[in-house]
């Protein structure tokens, strides 16, 4: 492996580049910040975008059917904590930001009527877009280059150093601040466009002080074909469910029925033509497992099963402020690795309303990120000087000696029996949860001291070991909190809770390493009063 | 998972082991792509989207497929198929423009479909 490593210095520092990691960049780049935008895949293709064709939810200025509709649907299905207001302000700043992309040129379809309509976003296409828009912005990308670590100074965030998977040159980036957009975490279950979601951000942000909310909602299954990973759920308001005899199953029963190990087949029987060619011209990537595996699902009953997405189309995450900025001076968060409990409360947060999460969260930190550096960090020429502290742990720095049985798959394998089986976590009980916890917290230690890339590491081995402390820093986050709410909301189930209780509309926050904690926050007042 | 490299197809431009999001594809010495860690392949088909020559196949299978063909696969028209659906060519954007995912919202239930029918700004 190389041994050189790559000095930047930038007012922002924005870590991922998924929409919302570009929406900052660009927005600090608006702002006159100098950025540098580190990417672990590429930017363009990698995260749950680029493989999709994402839902955008949006106001139209003056259109109070439009307005209101959009943010009251949201409100049921949130069970608390949504704050309308802040729906609006969100779906607004979208709003004001696809005009930008119509300025850039993004080619929006047009319904029939010959209404331009900007309610989808297809992945790659937008993905490939908005790269373009960052190079002619002038922001310093950096692909295939994952943080590995934050550095800060004073406590203060102050950039990141990390890896060049390609060469195994390092990089540090001395940074104002800096604006985690990692994306959610999957647990590599296998759905497409999470693989390499590992909640790298959240334990990067973790070693800084930062704190997560909601990590209780995490409880995001999906549904695919037996033997595909894609997850696309707009297809079954179309669909029918059975069982293998024929026998119907309501879809809300699905998924008890695959965690009691039924077989179940779904059938799109509901489509007319004219919305059968708006789903297979819409979303080719669903229909591509069909068409090269044969059978035509509009007609034929084929077998799904779930998949975990985790906290990816969830809504718990990094907790943040109005201007996206974390507990840690400096340090800033957006997108997917953010909760998102006042925008969809309680329920899943994909497509629709995440997706105008990260344009208007990314605007937000960008901004915010880059009045931050420019006040407190005294700019980029101020940076290179200043004294700064690595403080990644786990996976990086083991505590003890390095144990070269506790590899990344091992350690990774291990998270994923307590996290992924079905039947154990789709309804998770108190006591199913503090055994898992019990483990995990052994597996924490073990990994803290003893996880390191073995001698002679390749760059990948690098890099999967700090995902794999990530990965159960992650889960130790969402069973804790899963253990403190003992009741059923939304995307949190308990077997043992099956009911709402009132008296736990509140958050929960949680943090910490070695030790985890958990600690009831009051929900804002206006979700109160919903 | 990805299962064919077409080396006869394949003009050895490295774009798709610069796309792929996890590494699964590195290029050897002659600048052609290999396999080097297929258990990462996350079938996001985007290597496929991403190649000017429709050299590659990815299976729909999450898991390694036993059953690919490449000469089955050339005669049944499916390499290439994934970025023709969506009508990029040559490793670049097109097709969004005739996008029809407005259909899908509009039958959500009203007033939700209602609203997306006449959401144009």
């Amino acid at each position: 492996m190389s041994e050189s490593t790559l000095h930047l210095t930038a007012d922002v520092l924005v870590i991922g580049g998924g929409p919302a990691g570009c929406w900052a960049a660009l927005a600090a780049r608006r702002a006159g910040a100098s950025v540098v935008l580190a990417e672990k895949g590429y930017v363009g293709t990698s995260g749950a975008t680029p493989p999709a064709n994402t839902t955008l939810f949006y106001t139209v200025p003056g259109d109070r059917l439009q307005n209101d509709g959009m943010v009251d649907h949201r409100v049921a299905p949130a069970k608390g904590f949504i704050v309308r207001d802040f729906v609006r302000r969100v779906y607004d700043e979208t709003t004001v930001n696809t005009e930008l992309m119509t300025r850039w040129g993004y080619p929006w379809p047009r319904n029939e009527t010959g209404k331009t309509f900007r309610g989808n976003l297809r992945g790659p296409d937008y993905m490939i877009f908005l790269r373009k828009r960052l190079l002619a912005e002038g922001v310093r990308i950096l692909d295939h280059s994952p943080a590995l670590e934050l550095l800060t100074a004073d406590g203060v965030a102050a950039g990141a150093a990390g890896i060049t998977r390609r060469t195994g040159d390092r990089w540090e980036v001395r940074a104002g601040a800096v604006v985690v957009a990692t994306g959610g975490c999957a647990f590599r279950s296998g759905v497409v466009g999470t693989h390499n979601l590992t909640g790298d951000g959240y334990l990067l942000a973790a070693e800084a002080g930062a704190r997560f909310s909601g990590m209780e909602f995490s409880g995001q299954w999906a549904l695919a074909p037996a033997e595909g990973g894609l997850t696309k759920g707009i297809i079954y308001f179309s669909g029918s469910f059975s069982d293998a005899d024929g026998t119907p199953i309501p879809h809300p029963a699905v998924p008890d029925a695959l965690a009691a190990g039924r077989s179940v087949h779904a059938v799109l029987d509901r489509a007319d033509p004219y919305l059968e060619d708006g789903y297979r011209k819409g979303q080719p990537n669903i229909f591509v497992y069909f068409h090269r595996l044969g059978g035509n699902p509009f007609k034929d009953r084929y077998p799904v099963r779930l998949l975990y997405e985790g906290t990816v189309r969830a809504a718990g995450g990094l907790d943040v402020d109005e201007r996206c900025a974390t507990s840690v001076p400096g340090l800033y968060a957006v997108g997917d690795a953010t909760t998102r409990e006042k925008l969809t409360g309680a329920a899943m947060s994909g497509g629709g309303p995440a997706v105008a999460w990260c344009i208007a969260s990314g605007t937000w930190a960008g901004q915010a990120a880059t009045a931050f550096a420019r006040q407190f960090a005294a700019g980029a020429a101020g940076l290179a000087g200043r004294p700064v502290q690595p403080i990644g742990g786990a996976g990086l720095r083991p505590a003890a000696k390095p144990d070269p049985e506790r590899t990344a798959e091992a350690v990774t394998r291990a998270v994923q029996q307590e996290i992924l089986p079905l039947d154990r976590n789709y309804r998770r009980t108190g006591a199913g949860i503090a055994a898992a916890l019990e483990r995990l917290d052994g597996l924490w230690e073990a990994a803290r001291d003893g996880l390191a890339p073995p001698a002679g590491a390749t760059p990948r081995d690098v890099v999967r070991a700090r995902e794999a402390a990530a990965l159960v820093a992650t889960a130790r986050w969402i069973l804790a909190s899963a253990g403190q709410r003992t009741e059923t909301r939304g995307l949190h189930r308990r077997a043992d809770f099956p009911g709402l209780d009132p008296a736990q509309h509140h958050h929960l926050l949680s943090g910490g390493l070695d030790r985890v904690w958990v600690r009831r926050a009051d929900p804002h007042e206006e979700a109160v009063a919903a | 998972m990805i299962e064919l490299i077409l080396s006869e197809r394949c003009i050895a431009c490295g774009t798709c082991a610069k796309v792929c999001p996890d590494d699964v594809l590195r290029t050897d010495a002659a600048g052609e792509p290999v396999i080097a860690h297929k258990e990462d392949c996350q079938t996001c088909y985007l290597c496929e989207l991403f190649c000017p020559v429709d050299a590659l196949y990815v299976s729909p299978r999450t898991a390694p497929d036993p059953t690919v063909d490449a000469a089955a696969l050339i005669a049944a028209g499916l390499i290439g198929s994934y970025r023709r659906e969506l009508g990029w060519a040559r490793g670049r954007p097109g097709g969004t423009e005739t996008d029809l995912s407005y259909r899908m919202h509009e039958a959500f239930t009203e007033p939700f479909g209602e609203i997306w029918k006449r959401s144009g700004i």
